[in-house]
């Protein structure tokens, strides 16, 4: 398993996940800056992200939206805060309606992604993710994440 | 509790939960309220009595804790009645731990791609 810390503060609403990857970090940060690969592990199998606008740079915004074993089709939307090649990314999401324009009333959360070297050619990645309140989140969770923990579940069973 | 400050450029829109908390258990009065409300429900002026303020200071370090979301108030006949939020904590454990599969299983997916290149 590439995950090797999880830590969750209930108080402030944070978690912060660190994983170590077989790979170089210019390699690692491809997996964010190129959102076809960015579509590839953003959402689950039964729940696939779908990204019709990426602005890879320090304010830029990024429009997506996930499609739904039932047809439905929730939209997001980053703005990044920042974009520090190939070390640090830190960007908003929030939901966006059906036009793609942020949903007013819900606030967005916060995602601090650091890259560094583990050992030569391995790379130790940290996403610290911060919600604005528990409702808020409880909307993320819905928001093709519910889907993805059952899918993600559904995998480890068949594992075991 | 677990911050990390180590990046300075803040977006502090979204500092505000984490700074009310901070903010909110700053001041002895209100740790000890948090710690009191731990083992049962207060009345604001029951509260006011155990302390060395006005009933209206009491109150504005009540609101404080609330809107930090470490105690809630709600109205009992002429009182007001706080409450730990304990319920609200445990509840934001539950949804982390929902988060954690999410990012788990996107970590996976992410190794499975660099798998690929190799």
């Amino acid at each position: 398993m590439p995950v090797t810390s999880v830590k969750k503060d209930p108080m402030t609403l944070t978690m912060t996940i660190v994983a170590e990857f077989d790979a170089t970090i210019a390699r690692v940060w491809k997996l964010w800056e190129d959102p076809r690969q960015l579509e590839r592990w953003w959402g689950p199998p039964t729940y696939p992200a779908t990204v019709t606008a990426y602005d890879f740079t320090p304010g830029g915004r990024v429009s997506y939206f996930m499609t739904g074993p039932g047809g439905d089709q929730p939209r997001g939307w980053w703005r990044f805060v920042a974009v520090e090649s190939p070390h640090r990314i830190e960007f908003e999401n929030g939901l966006a309606d059906e036009s793609g324009a942020p949903q007013p009333d819900m606030p967005a959360m916060v995602v601090r992604v650091s890259l560094g070297e583990a050992t030569p050619g391995r790379t130790r990645m940290a996403v610290e993710s911060v919600f604005p309140s528990s409702e808020a989140m409880e909307r993320f969770l819905h928001m093709g994440m519910e889907e993805g923990m059952c899918a993600a579940i559904g995998q480890v069973d068949a594992l075991i | 509790m677990l911050i990390i400050y180590n990046h300075m450029v803040v977006d502090y829109q979204h500092r505000n939960r984490t700074d009310e908390v901070f903010h909110a258990l700053a001041d002895a009065t209100r740790r000890s309220i948090v710690e009191r409300t731990l083992q049962r429900d207060y009345s604001v002026s029951e509260l006011a009595r155990l302390f060395p303020m006005s009933f209206a200071a009491v109150q504005k370090h009540v609101a404080v804790l609330e809107r930090a979301e470490l105690v809630t108030k709600r109205r009992q006949g002429r009182e007001q009645c706080v409450r730990s939020n304990v319920v609200a904590i445990r509840r934001a454990q539950k949804q982390l731990e929902r988060y954690e599969v999410l990012w788990r299983s996107r970590i996976e997916r992410m190794n499975e791609i660099l798998d690929e290149d190799s």
